[in-house]
């Protein structure tokens, strides 16, 4: 029966691993925020395309800041 | 949406729109947004949500200041020599195309590596590199945008605010040693009777030891580090003699820690730990659900939040400087622009002063200054540039100086005693006298269970249910007052606004709104042709004023007028067919003796004749006779104005008969009126707006703020109202009252699995069994009923 030594200190250390997981998780400041992640798991991810507009880009912008 | 609304914005275009790549703009703001967007792939931003966007304001050199090293470096949160990262508050991100089209920030400009929207806070948080870019361009292009951020005093004088997430870490552990606790009490509940000496299963005599010191090795960080802010309170409370309901849970914690560690010492039985750990999680999860804040909100502001950080001087030389408002001196020469706040008092020197004192005084009219004319710290200049003379410096200014006030410095808090702790003293001397006759009893009869009897008594009497009722009915109360856009500081201030039993109202901006929009006509009538001028000119101006009377007037046939003129800050001139029109103040129409300055008043003058004026009205907000009428039933109301007399028979026919008006009444005024009404015991709100009345808000009971806008401006306070939901004013009261009700039936509750406890208790055989079952079985049924009786008065809310 001292098989039961390992299974509890499989099962506490299983139960640690996910404690600090949450408790990195709390300091990296994930739950500050519990709303926008939300939202922004929705959004298509178009940032991938924008590589050969680079220069059309940055005359646009100073055009349209100037007036 | 419909044709004729703006692609970029949804606002009415008026009369002439503007057509660009086949859509409708209402300006060339809009359009230009719209232009920066498609022509950087970027008009998903209209498929996430349609016409999300709004209108970009002039900025020409309002950020002038970003220029400066000095500034930039206080208002970034890290800088080194590549890298500035920086967190802006944006008030008007709304929806989520706000939050993808600022996420994509480096799309517009390169410089930026990564932008971030914290949406409940309406922060982003940009990393740019200082070579490719700098936060001047960076707000720039924000405002460019309609997405202008707020940057004022505050951000530059409090640095570095640190999260504490220290009841998350809390919540965390109790929850996990909890959770781990419980299934290492699983072989002890299976196999109740059992110990070594009366038999039972084999390996779990062989083992028990293990699982017991596991279960106590578990408790400790509950006790010492989730468990330690009840230690904490209950010292404080018992060192300045009071005895709050942290007395009797920090007992109970301390009993069940001590018992159940001297149990497994010496092996009398498994201990409480699974209670213990439970009673402190469930508690932790109680404190978490009271702290629901609005963070997009602030209670606290003070002038701080609305004073720029830094105003254009002018040297001596001619030359301007962007100098720190903290440095202006009296003798500084200032340069105003349009939109600016005057930070200090001072000296109009050149230029059309307009100022809207509508954040100092509540009053929504600009006021006209010329050269040589005073003006105060507060105002905001809304037409062309203006130069003044500093008089004082910044802390100096009428308007700083009353945050000097004693009101300002103290915590209201500290003084009211909350329900939960009114209660608590009561029962913690109910639950120590049972204690020590219990404990008597059994010394007389069998004096070896008289420890256990007075240990298991503490235990089971701890106040969990009792101390849970409280914070989640009042912090469900909360969050529906928040749908309902009724936004408080804290649960508190429900208690408080419960006991209400009087009510000062300011009036301008609170019972009345900030349109002017109706207008009566005094003087000569006007022929049909002078009225189809009128209103022709009238529509070809933008004055707000104009505008109004524009909605007002019959509709005319459109023509074409011969001339039209604008003099700024006077009035306008419109020519058609030989006739002619002046539209304005009284001395631009030439009209001599003015004797209604109480009134604003629109003059009319045809072909060099006066012919009348028309008199605008304060607009009451909808329901005010009907709130005043519910609430003069339990209530004592008053109304407090800055303003003068000119709309007290209007008032008096408004409201119930002999409520008491006063006007005249200057900030210290009201601060004092509501001092001398708390000395004669009065529970008082006030209901305000302006900073005015800032005040008066911080020295009542509850001090709520009415707003038209609730991410901009209003005085610190104890809770927020949307000004559409004015009328319901007294159903949040009831709703408080009956919020009171519940948690006095939670307690009620409460109490009978406390007396079914205390027979286990008493007898002398409590298992911690028993315990383990009665303790989340309490909990949950005090929660579940406040949850459900608060949804049901929730419902009824509208």
């Amino acid at each position: 029966m001292s098989v039961i030594y390992i299974l509890l200190a499989i099962s506490i250390l299983v139960a640690i691993v996910f404690f600090i997981a949450f408790i990195v998780s709390v300091k990296s400041g994930q739950y500050d925020d519990s709303y926008t992640p939300s939202v922004r798991m929705l959004f298509e991810d178009e940032l991938v395309k924008k590589a050969p507009k680079e220069t059309k880009e940055s005359i646009q912008l100073n055009k349209s800041l100037n007036n | 949406m419909s044709t004729n609304d703006c692609y970029h914005c949804g606002d009415d275009c008026t009369a002439t729109p503007l057509f660009f790549d086949e859509k409708t703009f209402c300006c060339n703001g809009c359009k230009t947004v719209y232009e920066i967007f498609s022509s950087n792939d970027l008009s998903y931003y209209y498929d996430l949500q349609s016409a999300a966007g709004s209108t970009p304001k002039a900025i020409e050199g309002k950020y002038d200041f970003l220029d400066t090293e000095t500034i930039v470096e206080r208002l970034t949160e890290f800088t080194d020599n590549q890298l500035q990262i920086v967190n802006l508050y944006i008030p008007n991100i709304h929806c989520s195309s706000c939050i993808w089209v600022l996420e994509n920030l480096n799309k517009l400009n390169p410089g930026v590596s990564n932008s971030q929207v914290d949406f409940p806070k309406k922060m982003l948080r940009i990393t740019y590199s200082t070579e490719k870019s700098s936060l001047k361009a960076v707000v720039l292009l924000l405002a460019h945008i309609g997405y202008e951020p707020y940057i004022s005093l505050d951000d530059y004088d409090n640095k570095k605010k640190t999260i504490d997430r220290s009841l998350l870490y809390k919540l965390g552990i109790a929850g996990f040693a909890f959770g781990n606790v419980m299934f290492l009490s699983f072989p002890e509940y299976f196999d109740l009777s059992s110990n070594k000496t009366n038999g039972g299963d084999f390996w779990l005599n062989q083992y028990e030891g293990l699982f017991r010191w596991l279960m106590f090795s578990f408790s400790l960080p509950v006790v010492f580090y989730a468990g330690k802010d009840y230690f904490i309170s209950a010292y404080k409370g018992l060192r300045s003699k009071l005895l709050n309901i942290d007395v009797p849970i920090a007992l109970g914690i301390l009993v069940l820690f001590v018992r159940s560690t001297l149990e497994i010492i010496f092996d009398w039985g498994p201990g409480f730990f699974d209670s213990l750990t439970g009673l402190v999680f469930f508690l932790l999860l109680g404190k978490f659900f009271q702290q629901k804040t609005y963070s997009f909100l602030s209670f606290e502001r003070d002038y701080k939040s609305y004073f720029p950080i830094a105003v254009t001087k002018i040297l001596p030389n001619g030359k301007e400087e962007t100098t720190q408002i903290h440095t202006i001196k009296k003798g500084d020469r200032l340069l105003l622009r349009n939109e600016e706040l005057i930070p200090v008092d001072g000296i109009l020197i050149t230029g059309n002063g307009k100022i809207d004192y509508s954040f100092v005084t509540g009053e929504s009219e600009p006021v006209y200054k010329n050269s040589g004319d005073k003006i105060f710290a507060g105002g905001k200049q809304l037409h062309g540039a203006i130069e003044m003379e500093a008089l004082k410096t910044v802390s100096q200014s009428y308007l700083t100086q009353l945050w000097s006030n004693a009101v300002f410095q103290e915590d209201k808090t500290s003084k009211f005693q909350t329900i939960t702790d009114s209660i608590g003293k009561r029962f913690t001397i109910f639950v120590l006298s049972i204690a020590f006759t219990a404990t008597a009893f059994w010394l007389f009869h069998d004096s070896s269970k008289a420890l256990n009897v007075f240990t298991a008594v503490l235990i089971i009497a701890c106040p969990c249910a009792i101390a849970l009722a409280s914070p989640f009915t009042l912090g469900n109360i909360l969050r529906i007052f928040g749908r309902n856009k009724f936004y408080l500081k804290d649960t508190q201030t429900i208690e408080q606004l419960a006991q209400i039993d009087t009510a000062i109202f300011d009036k301008t901006g609170t019972i009345t709104t900030a349109k002017k929009s109706t207008a009566t006509y005094e003087g000569l009538e006007l022929t049909e042709e002078e009225e189809s001028l009128l209103k022709n000119t009238l529509r070809a101006s933008n004055h707000p004023l104009s505008r109004s009377l524009y909605d007002l007037l019959s509709a005319q046939n459109i023509i074409t007028l011969d001339e039209f003129e604008e003099h700024v800050g006077k009035g306008i001139i419109g020519a058609s067919n030989n006739s002619k029109i002046k539209v304005g103040s009284a001395s631009f129409v030439g009209r001599e003796n003015q004797n209604e300055i109480e009134n604003t008043a629109v003059h009319i003058s045809s072909n060099a004749a006066y012919k009348g004026c028309f008199i605008f009205k304060n607009q009451y907000r909808e329901g005010v006779s009907k709130l005043f009428e519910a609430m003069s039933q339990s209530i004592q109301l008053a109304i407090l104005s800055g303003d003068n007399e000119g709309e007290k028979k209007r008032l008096e026919a408004l409201l119930p008969k002999l409520t008491p008006l006063y006007f005249n009444q200057k900030p210290e005024n009201k601060l004092q009126f509501i001092k001398s009404l708390q000395e004669q015991g009065k529970k008082v709100m006030m209901v305000g707006d302006g900073l005015n009345d800032a005040g008066a808000l911080a020295q009542s009971n509850v001090g709520i703020a009415i707003s038209e806008n609730v991410t901009i401006f209003s005085p610190a306070c104890d809770g927020i109202l949307d000004a559409t939901k004015f009328e319901e004013l007294y159903s949040y009261i009831l709703a408080s009252k009956k919020a009171m009700k519940i948690i006095k039936w939670s307690f009620v509750l409460s109490l009978a699995y406390n007396a079914v406890g205390l027979y286990f208790a008493i007898t002398g055989q409590l298992e911690p069994v028993i315990a383990a079952i009665l303790m989340p079985l309490s909990s949950i049924s005090i929660v579940a009923f406040t949850t459900i009786a608060t949804n049901i008065l929730g419902k009824k809310l509208k």
